[in-house]
């Protein structure tokens, strides 16, 4: 088993997200994380999908969802040949004595804080997936109020 | 220019202008207060398209996919919304297995009610995105023409399937501009030369016992001219998967058998025996290769289809070719090195002769009645069946020889699909067709023989009547330590009576000896037809391969049959 990252273009349109969880689950394929976005062409959406499969599995993946109708496009990207980042934004519980030790653990991670309350913050981070792990472990200990993740996203390096 | 035939309709009437530019003549289906308006439409062209009412939704799905397995053309199914769409998922379902063109039309909830539990309301479009190959809802009446136009396209190109279309009352009832298009044609996938191909034909070029398993597709493609040739010019045994019965006629000398959990003996050795397997337009189904790992373990597969995913899906092949049938056996017929596998296809056919099926010696025998049958039909008869025993002595005993004469539900096993299936064939053909089903399968459906009475279609209906639900009481005495759970169905029905209800004929057999008189006068009797062929309830299916087991594993023989 391997982790995978499936970018996929799709018809923008409503239920299309449906049918292409529907037919991961309905295989049994494993689903990551799937996000989906706007891209340049209003009519379409991109999808990257993070599946973890053995390499037949990941073929049979890429064929079926190519046959669906609102899919126009997928490829599997090759981690070292693309780019790939998440998205974090974290609630902190942070005592204001607490606060600049923790600046210091945002510069040196090139988190940004966006938010500030008297008792906490929200701090951004975007990198690749390993990266906001370690900054998640780095900060748990001040206690986490709530988090989010996007997922990740991808692009596949040079002319593609 | 086309613009002077632009016309302002309604969008019930652009569903009936789309469907006959699409060169429909027949719409199968049944009326509901949400299709109301299309149904209006229809009445107006009443001249080129006629409706054929149904006893229940799910029957007129089942009829249009037994017109379009008989034709190759689209059928066409309408119902209204919630309940009619519903009814329709059993046939939508059926259909999608089998690789059939179909399109399915529902009316549903105004645009404004749609999200609000409103009466019959139910979002079809996600009840049968898993089991159509596309679907729509169309929102607003300037897209439904070019909807309806598209979904034919998808229902027919590639690896044909259903399509769905959704449309609400109040896009029904808008009004917009219409202009007629062409008929959209099938989009065969197209074949590329590439070295894939090149080490296809070498490894059927170096073979020394190749032989074909050839799959629904051939038939769907059109291929079966060309298989033919090409099985000729190779010398190569053809082995046939139960949806592609009738691709070459069953006494043509190279033909082995159905190959699978109930196929012949012979191809389960010849599997065995064989260094390459040559699928084409076939998708190794559990009912196929029971045991993936084991199929075939001697030979290299090489695998032809028109669908990319189903190649490696279940058995890994040594080469493949993602095409249409027809173009990739054009390649193939000028690649291959043409050779004689004299001893091969010699040693195949003494295994189909040692591997005769067995009759049995009880007062009727199924087999015996089901070559009776086809001894009075002619060659392109249509048969369709139901689900069960009756279905696998059909496949393993009726001689199919010619393509589309063989409707059954292979990929879904669809107990109740034999009559709609029938009515559309008769429809579709203006001939007379024979369903052979059993008592439990009947028992599903036969709310539709009153549909083929009152259309004066000629269907002879021959029910083995065996007074159980016979291939699950077959598992029951050969796996579950004869339980016989819910299978003794004690039915009580009287068949010739129930004719008579519903306006048919009905005929009584018991004995081997009346087979030929029965089965003549139920040919001769004008209309639909049931004969209750009465047998017994322990006969079984045999050959077959238990369900995860190989063709080593394959039981000719019983016990319980002595």
């Amino acid at each position: 088993m391997k982790q995978y990252i499936i970018t996929a273009l799709v018809s923008n349109k409503s239920g299309v997200l449906t049918r292409i969880s529907g037919l991961f689950a309905r295989r049994g394929y494993n689903i990551g994380s799937l996000n989906v976005g706007s891209t340049e062409n209003p009519e379409l959406s991109r999808m990257t999908i993070v599946s973890e499969a053995d390499d037949a599995t990941i073929r049979q993946i890429t064929l079926q969802l190519d046959k669906l109708v609102d899919v126009k496009k997928v490829n599997v990207l090759e981690q070292d040949k693309s780019v790939c980042r998440e998205l974090l934004i974290l609630k902190l519980r942070v005592s204001p004595e607490q606060r600049p030790e923790l600046e210091s653990a945002c510069n040196i991670y090139k988190a940004k804080i966006i938010d500030l309350s008297p008792s906490s913050l929200i701090a951004e981070l975007t990198g690749e997936p390993n990266k906001i792990d370690a900054f998640i472990n780095l900060t748990a200990h001040y206690g986490i109020i709530e988090l989010v993740r996007t997922g990740l996203t991808a692009l596949g390096r040079g002319e593609f | 220019m086309q613009e002077s035939t632009t016309k302002t309709l309604r969008g019930a009437e652009i569903i009936a202008e789309t469907l006959i530019e699409q060169g429909v003549t027949h719409v199968f289906g049944y009326p509901g207060g949400y299709i109301i308006d299309t149904f209006d439409a229809l009445y107006l062209y009443r001249d080129k398209i006629k409706q054929i009412l149904t006893s229940h939704e799910q029957g007129a799905c089942h009829a249009a996919d037994g017109y379009a397995r008989a034709t190759g053309k689209v059928g066409v199914v309408m119902s209204t919304s919630g309940p009619g769409a519903t009814n329709l998922v059993t046939g939508i379902a059926t259909a999608n297995m089998d690789s059939v063109p179909l399109v399915a039309i529902t009316g549903n909830v105004p645009i404004s009610s749609l999200g609000k539990d409103s009466f019959q309301e139910v979002d079809i479009k996600g009840v049968t995105m898993p089991v159509t190959k596309h679907n729509f809802i169309v929102t607003d009446v300037s897209e439904l023409a070019d909807t309806i136009r598209e979904a034919f396209k998808i229902a027919l190109s590639g690896r044909p399937g259903p399509v769905l279309i959704d449309v609400p009352k109040n896009v029904q009832q808008a009004v917009y501009e219409f202009t007629p298009a062409p008929q959209v044609k099938r989009e065969p996938r197209e074949f590329t030369p590439d070295g894939n191909a090149e080490k296809a034909a070498e490894i059927i070029s170096n073979a020394k016992r190749p032989l074909i398993y050839a799959g629904g597709g051939v038939i769907i493609s059109g291929a079966c001219e060309k298989l033919r040739e090409f099985a000729e010019q190779n010398d190569i045994p053809v082995a046939s998967s139960m949806m592609a019965l009738g691709a070459i006629p069953s006494p043509h000398p190279l033909f082995m058998g159905m190959i699978g959990m109930h196929g012949s003996a012979a191809v389960a050795k010849a599997l065995g025996e064989a260094d390459a397997i040559i699928a084409l337009g076939a998708r190794f189904s559990d009912r196929v290769a029971g045991n993936p790992n084991k199929f075939a373990h001697n030979a290299k597969i090489v695998h032809i289809d028109a669908d990319a995913a189903e190649v490696d899906k279940v058995v890994r092949s040594a080469a493949h070719i993602i095409s249409d049938l027809c173009p990739a056996l054009d390649y193939l017929l000028g690649a291959v090195k043409r050779k004689s596998n004299k001893a091969w296809s010699e040693r195949c056919r003494e295994l189909r002769k040692i591997h005769t099926l067995r009759d049995s010696d009880k007062p009727l025998c199924p087999r015996k009645l089901i070559r009776g049958i086809a001894a009075a039909s002619p060659d392109n008869r249509i048969v369709t069946t139901d689900v069960g025993q009756h279905q696998m002595w059909t496949a393993q005993s009726y001689p199919f020889s010619a393509p589309r004469t063989f409707l059954t539900s292979g990929g879904l096993g669809t107990m109740g699909y034999g009559l709609g299936a029938a009515i559309g064939a008769a429809v579709a053909t203006n001939d007379t067709v024979t369903m052979i089903t059993g008592d439990g399968s009947f028992h599903m459906n036969l709310n539709e023989i009153p549909t083929a009475v009152k259309n004066k279609l000629n269907i002879k209906i021959f029910v083995l009547d065996n007074n159980v639900l016979g291939m699950v009481r077959q598992w029951q005495t050969l796996f579950y330590g004869k339980r016989y759970s819910s299978t003794t169905l004690n039915l009580p029905t009287d068949y010739v009576m129930l004719a008579k209800a519903f306006g048919a004929k009905g005929f009584v057999l018991e004995r081997n000896e009346d087979i030929e008189s029965t089965v003549k006068a139920a040919f001769e009797t004008e209309g639909t037809v049931i004969v209750d062929c009465r047998i017994i309830s322990d006969e079984f299916v045999l050959p077959m391969i238990p369900p995860g087991k190989s063709a080593d594993d394959i039981i000719t023989e019983l016990e319980e049959q002595k």
